[in-house]
């Protein structure tokens, strides 16, 4: 096993633990701290596919906010309020039907598709180039996606800030 | 790294031609410079900082041990090594345990992207920059999971104080850096470096290495830019005037309230280690990196890493003179500081940036 092959599974043994943690841990807070080495062994596979502007953006976004924003959340009702957020099994044989046809569907198309692979070499320097793409090509989907996040921003800010009627 | 760990391995009398084809022992010494610089930068910083904020309070802090306590550091290690390790009974011991190393992971992976030298920097990624400030985001988790599994108010309150201000001061962090790379138009700060190669007035800080006319309208807005840069960096690595994660006077220790022996020598380390990227984050972007001020005299890999630990430490300097002359800011102020004062500053400086180097 080369290198790279040992790589990926350690970083595929980190991701699907660390997944394996977040549903089945009966703690809260230890789902979403694990949640955190999921992320990262995904970024890490990314980076193994070349593609180190989503690996890096996945750290930044999903570990950098949207996980510190979970684990305020959770900490902050957990200690705090004294709220128990229920962590037990419920409805168990609808579940198990909805997660089966689901894995079935998802194991079917790997098997279906034929995956093709692309003999050209990864682009180098890929920031510039998804940076120019970002400008050029791909401008209006650009725009509008931080139209949606500007609004999304401003009608946070209005139900934070909404001031209570007398 | 790779070139390095494998002349480092050949080095090894009989058994180093063979250790240097084993790549995963080559990347883990190629890995290991910045590690060993930490350690020893960790013990000359650890008596700086006493030395230099007695003589600012007209003290003069050790003498006993060594040549004006200069042996002070390694009696201080000695007896945190000693320490006994306790874990509190009420806290939630893994992540308890864990805590302090995803703190130093954080901070340590961000000096992979940091170009000691022309010949010497961790992964030479295209994306720098970018990497470095996700790569701090672990600390952010680190330092909230400390806090709550320490089960003690304080070290909670510490927690969610440091996440938040990590979180709001990372927005100018980003931007300043942004300015810097919009300048030299590479996230790479080995390229930012050499971009500034060949004397002081080369420095982003002072306008780069344009033309005249360019670099007169430049420098107002690089050197603001510069002075958020570095006020963001202190801000991340929570010291005064920015320290309200551990506010002693409110908070006992904030995070690492309950740590003790080893644990809090990684959480010391780890700050010490952030505040030296900060200094080399602000030095790669403004200051020329390892290239030295006189052009071509004094310039060269080996005397790159003497510039850059200079600038870096020069830096770090100025945050402990910093942190021992201002006093505290309170929550809001620090809150203000970040959205009201520093990012409209930047959009104006980024908008001014770009509008010249389109002239």
């Amino acid at each position: 096993m080369d290198l790279f092959s040992v790589i990926f599974y350690v970083f595929a043994v980190i991701t699907l633990g660390a997944a394996g943690i977040v549903v089945f841990s009966r703690n809260i807070v230890h789902s979403a701290f694990a949640l955190l080495f999921a992320f990262f062994g995904v970024a890490g596979i990314y980076v193994l596919l070349m593609a180190d502007f989503l690996a890096i953006t996945q750290l930044m976004i999903y570990v950098g906010g949207i996980l510190v924003l979970l684990i305020f959340g959770v900490m902050l009702t957990q200690r705090q309020i004294a709220v128990d957020i229920k962590t037990g099994t419920i409805q168990t044989i609808p579940a198990l039907i909805i997660v089966s046809a689901l894995a079935g569907t998802l194991v079917g198309m790997f098997w279906v598709t034929v995956w093709r692979t692309s003999g050209i070499p990864p682009v180098e320097p890929t920031a510039s180039k998804i940076g120019e793409l970002l400008l050029t090509t791909y401008l209006l989907p650009f725009e509008v996606a931080s139209v949606v996040l500007l609004v999304a921003l401003i009608g946070a800010a209005m139900i934070a800030r909404r001031e209570k009627k007398a | 790294m790779e070139e390095l760990g494998k002349t480092i391995l050949k080095l090894i009398p009989v058994i180093g031609d063979q250790l240097a084809d084993i790549s995963v022992l080559v990347f883990v010494i190629g890995a290991a410079p910045p590690l060993i610089f930490i350690l020893l930068y960790a013990l000359v910083t650890l008596y700086t900082e006493m030395k230099v904020s007695a003589h600012i309070q007209d003290r003069v802090a050790y003498m006993y041990t060594g040549y004006h306590g200069i042996l002070q550091p390694v009696a201080d290690i000695l007896k945190l090594i000693q320490k006994e390790d306790t874990v509190p009974d009420s806290a939630d011991k893994t992540l308890f345990r864990l805590a302090p190393y995803l703190v130093f992971i954080g901070t340590y992976a961000g000096f992979a992207v940091i170009p000691f030298s022309s010949a010497y920097m961790g992964s030479n990624i295209n994306l720098g920059v970018f990497y470095l400030i996700a790569a701090s985001s672990i600390v952010v988790i680190g330092l909230l999971m400390s806090g709550w599994a320490s089960n003690n108010k304080w070290s909670l309150l510490g927690a969610m104080r440091s996440a938040a201000q990590l979180v709001s001061y990372e927005v100018p962090t980003a931007l300043a850096v942004l300015v810097a790379v919009m300048i030299t138009g590479s996230l790479n700060l080995n390229e930012v470096s050499k971009f500034q190669d060949g004397g002081i007035q080369n420095w982003i800080l002072f306008g780069g290495p344009m033309p005249i006319t360019q670099k007169l309208l430049l420098l107002p807005f690089t050197f603001i830019t510069f002075l958020i840069l570095f006020l963001a960096g202190m801000a991340e690595v929570n010291r005064t005037p920015f320290d309200l994660p551990e506010a002693e006077s409110e908070l006992v220790q904030g995070f690492n309230t309950e740590y003790s022996g080893m644990k809090f020598a990684i959480f010391y380390l780890a700050e010490y280690a952030n505040m030296f990227l900060v200094s080399a984050v602000a030095t790669s972007l403004f200051l020329g990196g390892w290239s030295s001020p006189f052009g071509s005299f004094m310039s060269g890999p080996v005397w790159g890493v003497f510039w850059f630990v200079m600038k870096g430490m020069f830096f770090v300097f100025v945050q402990i003179w910093m942190r021992w002359t201002l006093p505290r800011l309170r929550v809001d102020q620090l809150m203000y500081t970040s959205w009201k004062v520093m990012t409209p500053f930047l959009f104006v400086c980024i908008f001014a940036v770009g509008l010249i180097l389109v002239l």
